[in-house]
This record gives C-alpha cells, sequence and structure tokens, in this order.
C-alpha cells in the first residue's frame, strides 16, 4: 500500500522549500528578538509613556491572529500610493519580505514578555552585590543581569520558538513557497493528502526536534554551577584521625 | 463611499456580515474547544495510564499536533476529509467531488490541534491532585468510578482552569487558519470585505480589532471563572487551615 516512489518524489519536492523555511525563521527570530529586547526596555522603564506604548503593542499583537498581522501588512499598506511611492516600497512588495516582518513584529510581543520575566528573575541582591563590587551601566548588565535572566528566559523562550517554526507556514498565504505552501500544492495537484501531510509533518517535527535539542544544549552551558561537579573534579575525602 | 456607510448595517454596509463573521468566530472555536476536550481527556489519560502502548500512541499525538503547523492540519482535516467523503459517496452511486462541510472540517482541524494541547492542561491538573486525598477515599470504600466523579474531576477542573484559558485563546487565534477552507468566519469574511471595496488597510484593522474584542472578552471571563473557583480553595494563609 506504500507508494516509496511517490513518497520519495514528495520529500525531495519539500526538502526543496526548506531553505526558504529557514531563512523565513532565522530572519524573523532574530529580528523579533532585538525588538522584543527594546519593547523589554520600555516596558520596565520609569516613563509612563514608554511603558504603556509597550504594554499597548504587547495587548495588539498577541490578542490578534498572526494571519490578520500579515495580511494587513502585505494587502493593507500597499494599498496607499504614498506607500507604494516611498523608499519603503521595495521591501513592502516583496511578500517574502512582508511575511518576515509580520513573524517578527508578532514574536517581538511575546518574546518581549518572555524577557520581562526573566528579567524580574534577577534577585535584587545580585544586582546590589554587582554595584557593592563597582559595576555598572552596561558591565553590569553584560556581567550580571543578562546571565541571570537569559538563563531564566530560556525555557520559556525554547517554547516561543518552536511555536516560530510552525508560524512560518501562514507566510504560503501571502505566496511564499515555503514548506507548507508547497505542502499545499502537492496535495491539490494529487489529492494525496495523507502521503504529503506525513512527508511534511516529518520535516517540521525533525526540524523543531533539532531547535529543540540546540536550545538544552545553551541551556546546559549557561548553568554549569547547577550541575554536580564531575567525579575526577571532586575534591578526595580527607582522612581524619 | 465613506467610512461610516461602509461599516454601517445598511445595505450595502459591512456591519451586520462582520458581526455574523464574529459569531461564526465564536461558535466555530466554541465547537473546537469542545471536541478538544474529548479529545484532550482521552489523550490525558493514555499518556498517565501504565499500558506502554497506550502511552505511546499518547505521546505521539501531542508531540506530531503540537509540532506541525497548525495549517497543514488542517490541509490534512479538510481536503483528506473531502476525500475519504467523495469516496464513501462514490460506494453510494453519487458521483463527483463531495466537499467536507466546512465548519465541521475547521472545528474538526482546530479541535484536534486544541486536543493536544488540552491533554497537556489536564495531565498537569490530574498531577497536581494531592495522592492523600484519592487515597482517603479509598480508604473509606468509595469505589473506582466515584471516586473519579466526586475527587478526581471536580480538582482537575480548578487546577485546569488557568491552562484552558490559554488554549481558548490559541484556539480563538488558530480558527482564523480556518479561512482557508472557504468559511465565512472573521478572517474570511475581513478579507473579502476588503476585495470587494479596495479598502485593505481599514478591513484588516477592523478585523484585527474584532479579534482583540474575542480574546480581551474571553480573558475576561476565564478571569472571573478562576476568582470564583478559587473561593473553593482553602487557602494556606491567614483564617482556615
Amino acid at each position: 500500500m506504500w507508494d516509496f516512489d511517490f513518497l520519495a518524489s514528495t520529500m525531495l519536492k519539500l526538502l526543496a522549500a526548506l531553505p526558504t523555511t529557514l531563512e523565513l525563521f532565522v530572519l524573523s527570530v532574530s529580528l523579533g528578538a532585538l525588538l522584543a529586547m527594546g519593547l523589554t526596555w520600555m516596558r520596565v522603564s520609569d516613563n509612563r509613556v514608554l511603558r504603556n506604548l509597550a504594554r499597548g503593542y504587547i495587548f495588539v499583537f498577541r490578542g490578534s491572529p498572526l494571519l490578520i498581522q500579515m495580511f494587513l501588512i502585505y494587502y493593507g499598506l500597499s494599498q496607499f500610493p504614498v506607500i507604494r511611492q516611498s523608499f519603503v516600497w521595495p521591501v513592502l512588495r516583496e511578500p517574502f519580505a512582508c511575511a518576515v516582518i509580520g513573524l517578527a513584529l508578532c514574536t517581538a510581543g511575546y518574546a518581549a514578555e518572555i524577557f520581562r520575566g526573566g528579567l524580574m528573575a534577577v534577585p535584587g541582591q545580585q544586582i546590589e552585590a554587582g554595584r557593592a563590587c563597582g559595576l555598572s551601566g552596561f558591565r553590569l548588565l553584560r556581567h550580571i543581569i543578562a546571565p541571570i535572566a537569559v538563563r531564566q528566559a530560556l525555557p520559556a523562550y525554547s517554547t516561543e520558538i518552536i511555536l516560530m517554526v510552525k508560524s512560518t507556514a501562514l507566510a504560503s498565504l501571502v505566496t511564499v513557497w515555503e514548506v507548507t505552501g508547497v505542502a499545499q500544492r502537492l496535495i491539490s495537484q494529487t489529492y494525496r493528502t495523507m502521503e504529503v501531510f506525513l512527508c511534511a509533518a516529518a520535516i517540521y517535527l525533525i526540524l523543531n526536534f533539532v531547535i529543540a535539542r540546540i536550545i538544552a544544549l545553551i541551556e546546559y552551558r549557561l548553568s554549569p554551577h547547577l550541575r554536580s561537579m564531575p567525579q575526577a573534579a571532586q575534591p578526595r575525602p580527607t582522612i581524619v584521625g | 463611499m465613506d467610512t461610516i456607510a461602509m461599516f454601517g448595517f445598511g445595505e450595502r454596509g459591512w456591519g451586520a456580515v462582520l458581526l455574523l463573521a464574529t459569531l461564526t468566530t465564536t461558535l466555530v472555536t466554541l465547537a473546537a474547544l469542545a471536541i478538544g476536550a474529548v479529545f484532550g481527556s482521552l489523550v490525558a489519560w493514555a499518556k498517565l495510564s501504565k499500558n506502554l502502548p497506550a502511552r505511546f500512541i499518547g505521546d505521539a499525538y501531542t508531540t506530531i499536533f503540537r509540532g506541525v503547523p497548525e495549517l497543514l492540519v488542517i490541509y490534512l482535516i479538510y481536503f483528506g476529509g473531502s476525500a475519504l467523503v467523495t469516496q464513501a459517496g462514490s460506494l453510494l452511486g453519487i458521483e463527483g467531488f463531495l466537499g467536507l462541510p466546512s465548519f465541521l472540517a475547521g472545528a474538526l482541524a482546530v479541535g484536534i490541534i486544541s486536543g493536544a494541547y488540552q491533554a497537556e492542561v489536564f495531565r498537569g491538573a490530574y498531577l497536581s491532585v494531592a495522592k492523600g486525598e484519592i487515597e482517603a477515599a479509598r480508604s473509606i470504600g468509595m469505589p473506582k468510578l466515584s471516586r473519579f466523579r466526586h475527587i478526581v474531576v471536580p480538582q482537575v477542573l480548578r487546577f485546569a482552569l488557568p491552562g484552558l484559558g490559554n488554549v481558548l485563546q490559541l484556539s480563538l487565534k488558530d480558527s482564523a487558519l480556518i479561512s482557508v477552507t472557504g468559511l465565512a468566519e472573521l478572517m474570511r469574511t475581513t478579507q473579502v470585505a476588503a476585495g470587494s471595496t479596495k479598502q485593505y488597510f481599514v478591513f484588516y484593522i477592523a478585523g484585527g480589532v474584532l479579534y482583540l474584542i474575542l480574546t480581551s472578552l474571553s480573558g475576561r471571563v476565564f478571569d472571573t471563572a478562576e476568582r470564583r473557583v478559587a473561593k473553593t480553595f482553602r487557602s494556606s494563609i491567614g483564617r482556615g487551615a
């Protein structure tokens, strides 16, 4: 009952679209993380206007579906002649760029809250201790706050990253030919839904598995103080008496 | 046509259509949530059971449906389901392509995804029911079924409430993807309205605002429910205990 020739040819066609999915993912997650850092900074700042702006941004982008945000950018913005004649048009004309912008804006809303959670988990005493050692400003952030905050935020952020892998599928609806888009085209050409679905699902599951392992590795590297000491490095028991 | 007439309830206004679509989105999300509750509790039960094959099936279910893009699952159910219906139709002597009703296919697809998330919520909630309570029930001779009915279920529902609120928000946003099957829910209707008036920007903003209203309303409902349920928990601080 298994048609391996069909499965293999489907797999090859889908794998040809994998680079597009990966590009969408890497670009939008990095842009989104940068934006989220700015938003986190605004969200925890003392300035009420900045704080409320960030709060509003997070409310809007977490409360509405990503699809509508993407369509707003791709179809909505191109409606205005002002935009079509301005310098941003070469970017907004491209479905790929619009998909990246949509994904990045959306993930920034979620990531900002995750980063804020990480920041809140930094114990006040550690910051005081850092200050007492004469650290301030950027060096305090670099050596005390960031390492703890990143470690705290990583588990929740890894969930968000996996969600982003899945979200790249929506780019197919603004005519970017990534894995899901190609799968949809194959389904409507061959009507062999199950086989195409299995191939595409396998690609996404393996991709998610690899990304989850990489994040677990980073988490491991960031928490040497929480691991037990290797046997060889342990001090010899002293014999008393 | 000016904006007010465009969103009005007159003959050429889109107000009534958009409100109807919002209702469809609500209904399809609630149907999906109900389907997800059935799948979710069955899968949670499988994942918690001592039976190895059952546990494997439960784990596979949650891994696949949480790791594969929602859009792919919708394609699987809609196109795959339609192929099955067409086959069944040809057996009964009905020729030609038969489509699965898009409301049913959409609710089923989002329900299956929601079920994977609900399974994890239910599993976590079950694990937080104190063992002593079940032991106490057993020691006074409660039979298995009434232990489940009177001790386990009420507590699981209470513990699961915050998690279910999150799943509802997820499903609400996933329901926008059902628009690819042509169901006239909020996303699809917004697209149609935007296309036929050429006012893409305004209509996508309007659709987004309606989604924001739905997500904040559902958040409000769950907040109220959590507060009501909190009354029945014995507080470990202050009075009681």
